[in-house]
């Protein structure tokens, strides 16, 4: 029961995570139809945002230490960061420590300006194309982002830590009756589940409770109506890719503890994604977002040594065989609605 | 009646010339190919194939810097670094066999097919006589394999797989690094000291080849010692995630965490493992313990504080203090102002090592070469006295067991030296059976004529 329990919450996290790049690719292709390869890369791009705050807070002048030798036998040369010669030393650990969660302040921004320049500079010249010279350009984009990532911040993952405060883990089996050290939950982890739960929330909210949201819903389901009543529905729709740019960004920031961050970990991501958008239904965001969670936990229960042993390499194809299963039995998907993709 | 322009004398004349044609093609090819790619101007080309892309690319820079070092050195350029304390005095730093040296760059992108790929073309394009570098078993083996087809040399880079010189040895590969038998062999003892015998290990291990041979060596020297293997679990190659592999464990009965990854797949298996409360867990009554067999520089710093306390092993670290190491990062640091790697180490030491065996052998001819490589004893190039055995074409040293460092100073010592194994204690008979038994066989030397 307990091995139950701990591959469920293993699943959430990581389903966490695939769900919310996976409701980014369902905002994009229901509003602009646009298959769009290159959302990893925006999730990579959001956890380098929290490397590059990381590397801002630790920018540093140097102090020689008489005491100690370099390599080469000359005196030691110790970095010191401007952020505690500046704030004081409490404040400018506090920053270094915390730049994790603060570099979500600087994820949405950036991420909107990432995407509305790939929307406006690139995809909208594809909307009329064929899916597959999206899929391609898209996919080359997604290329193209990461080698440059990699050029400046080199090819080996990068320690991103959570701040000290969520370091270590809970006991979470003790909450349920369990002995102790029985089911073990590092604390970022929830976290990580509980953001994607506000997030998911938020992006709901939005879409249901705002004028905004409500013509954008209203472009996803006829666009053609909407900007005969004289909408510019082109305009919210750039915006929606901003939004989910954004989400796939914060995503990306808030997953840096899980995962070091390194130049290819958007496109690990990409292909289960989409795999998961199929499943949940293309267009349909709650069928995103439930795909993303079962599939999350699929995959973690694939994982234990009990099925493994009965089914060697279950781990690594669960997902494309639910898949298949899926598809099989529900050709649109979970959630997926009449017309998406059929013409 | 026909009249015929045949006469004896013309027939004999054209019978002459034609044979004299037809043998001139296979007089040039025999005396051009008296083995594959035989430098021929003032010049001669040794080819580093590293992976440039990927995830090991940063390991594949610092590869080739060490390369274009000791290419420096063998110019008579530079301080000569380890030339001045290499054993051997028969390079004079006017190149090889009075041939300058130049180089081409290939990049494995640590895949196999890609690895072959830029091999062939270095071959048959850039007519290199030699193929040194990789920072992965697959790919070592892959082209090892290669060269032993194409008549050329492999000096390999940063492989550790037991198979690179056992059940897959070639007669035209040479491997400096040391093997996952090595790492367990010094490993046993430390941990034995450290934690005990009555021990209980769970093995995590990265699903190919270099993978599968370093646990069953692990398995068999922690048992050796009387630990108990409690699992072994195969896991992807880049999972990213291994959250679901690690928390089986805690409720396994294992005490010991052994994790055979490498690169990345390291770093984000044990900084999850830190996460997941490991480190400070107990089990069976003990503290729980987690070992990482195989380290490197570059990915101790990159999983940071995670790893401190935790033990590996190491082919040569940058710390040590004898001549050759010194003279080595006195070079290289000065160059690029940091301490090399050890897979920087490995892929400047073989280059060395080609290049004294073609001027000991007086040939650039692969057989030669490798005939001059066999049996060869030699010290000061960093790892103390060192054996080229003949029978699999592996090298003989000590082995350096490593200890995640408790107060780094900077990010390139991460790692500290434990212990300094002494080659006998990792010594192995050539047929062991982890290295292919009786069958295996180097097979015949390929000089491609």
């Amino acid at each position: 029961m307990d091995a139950i329990i701990l591959q469920i919450l293993n699943g959430l996290d990581k389903g966490s995570a695939y769900a919310l790049i996976a409701l980014g690719l369902t905002l994009i292709f229901g509003t602009l139809g646009v298959v769009n390869f290159a959302h990893g890369a925006l999730f990579m791009i959001g956890a380098f945002v929290a490397v590059t705050l990381q590397r801002i807070f630790g920018l540093s002048y140097e102090e020689v230490d008489p005491d100690k030798t370099d390599f080469l036998g000359n005196p030691l040369v110790v970095d010191k960061p401007y952020v505690e010669k500046w704030f004081g030393a409490d404040f400018g650990a506090w920053l270094i420590d915390w730049s994790v969660p603060l570099a979500i302040i600087a994820a949405i921004p950036v991420m909107l300006i990432v995407g509305f320049v790939m929307e406006r500079g690139l995809i909208k010249h594809f909307y009329k194309r064929p899916h597959a010279d999206q899929i391609l350009v898209t996919f080359g984009l997604a290329i193209v982002l990461q080698e440059l990532i990699k050029y400046f911040f080199g090819a080996n993952p990068i320690q991103t830590g959570a701040p000290d405060a969520f370091a270590g883990s809970m006991d979470f089996g003790v909450l349920l009756g369990f002995d102790p050290n029985v089911i073990i939950y590092p604390y970022w982890r929830l976290v990580y589940f509980l953001f994607a739960a506000l997030v998911i929330g938020g992006v709901f909210a939005f879409l249901q409770f705002t004028t905004f949201g409500m013509v954008v819903r209203a472009g996803m389901a006829d666009r053609e109506t909407v900007g005969l009543l004289g909408i510019n529905i082109d305009k919210r729709f750039t915006l929606m890719f901003g939004l989910a740019a954004a989400v796939a960004g914060v995503a990306g920031v808030m997953y840096t503890p899980i995962l070091a961050p390194n130049y290819h970990m958007g496109m690990d991501f990409l292909v289960l994604s989409f795999v998961v958008v199929v499943v949940g239904g293309m267009g349909s965001l709650p069928g995103a977002v439930a795909a993303g969670f079962l599939l999350g936990i699929l995959q973690s229960f694939a994982s234990m040594n009990e099925i493994k042993s009965l089914i060697p390499g279950i781990d690594q194809v669960i997902i494309y065989l639910v898949a298949i299963l899926i598809l099989l039995t529900r050709p649109r998907g979970l959630l997926g609605r009449a017309g998406v993709m059929e013409d | 009646m026909s009249k015929s322009n045949f006469t004896r004398r013309g027939l004999l004349k054209t019978g002459a010339v034609s044979g004299a044609g037809l043998a001139l093609p296979t007089i040039f090819t025999s005396a051009a190919s008296a083995f594959t790619n035989e430098p021929t101007g003032g010049t001669v080309t040794l080819g580093f194939n590293v992976p440039q892309t990927g995830p090991y690319a940063d390991e594949g820079l610092d590869e080739l810097r060490a390369q274009e070092l000791a290419v420096e050195h063998l110019n008579g350029m530079g301080d000569g670094g380890m030339l001045n304390t290499f054993s051997s005095q028969a390079l004079e730093g006017n190149g090889i066999l009075g041939k300058k040296v130049q180089f081409v760059t290939g990049d494995t992108q640590t895949k196999s097919d890609a690895a072959r790929a830029s091999a062939k073309s270095m071959i048959e394009k850039d007519g290199v006589t030699m193929i040194n570098g990789g920072s992965s078993s697959g790919v070592a083996i892959a082209v090892q394999g290669l060269c032993q087809e194409a008549g050329i040399i492999f000096m390999a880079g940063l492989t550790h797989s037991n198979d690179t010189t056992g059940k897959d040895r070639k007669a035209n590969g040479f491997r400096h690094f040391f093997n996952g038998y090595m790492s367990g062999a010094a490993l046993g003892p430390v941990l034995k000291n450290a934690y005990g015998t009555d021990r209980r290990a769970y093995h995590l291990t990265a699903d190919y080849t270099w993978g599968w041979t370093q646990q069953e060596s692990i398995q068999a020297s922690t048992e050796a010692i009387g630990w108990e293997t409690v699992n072994n679990v195969l896991t992807p190659v880049g999972a990213g995630d291994f959250s679901s592999y690690i928390t089986p464990v805690l409720n396994s009965g294992a005490d010991v965490l052994i994790l055979n990854h490498y690169g990345g797949d390291m770093v984000n298996s044990l900084t999850q493992a830190v996460q997941f409360g490991l480190r400070d867990a107990q089990a069976n009554g003990k503290d729980f313990e987690i070992v990482v067999p195989l380290y490197s520089e570059l990915m101790a710093a990159g999983a940071g504080e995670n790893i401190k306390g935790v033990y590996g092993s190491m082919n040569w670290n940058w710390q040590l203090s004898d001549a050759g190491t010194q003279a080595f990062v006195k070079s290289f640091g000065e160059k690029y102002g940091r301490p090399p790697s050890n897979s920087a180490h490995t892929c400047y030491v073989q280059t060395l090592l080609y290049a004294d065996a073609v001027t000991r052998a007086g040939s650039f001819n692969p057989c030669a070469v490798a005939e001059a490589l066999e049996g060869f004893e030699f010290d000061g190039l960093g790892n103390g006295p060192t054996l080229y055995r003949a029978e699999d074409h592996q090298c003989f040293k000590d082995v350096l067991v490593m200890k995640g460092a408790e107060n780094p100073t900077t990010e390139y010592d991460t790692l500290e030296i434990v212990e300094q194994t002494p080659v006998e204690q990792v010594m192995y008979e050539p047929n062991h059976p982890m290295f292919g038994g009786d069958e295996a066989s180097l097979g015949e030397c390929n000089d491609g004529a």
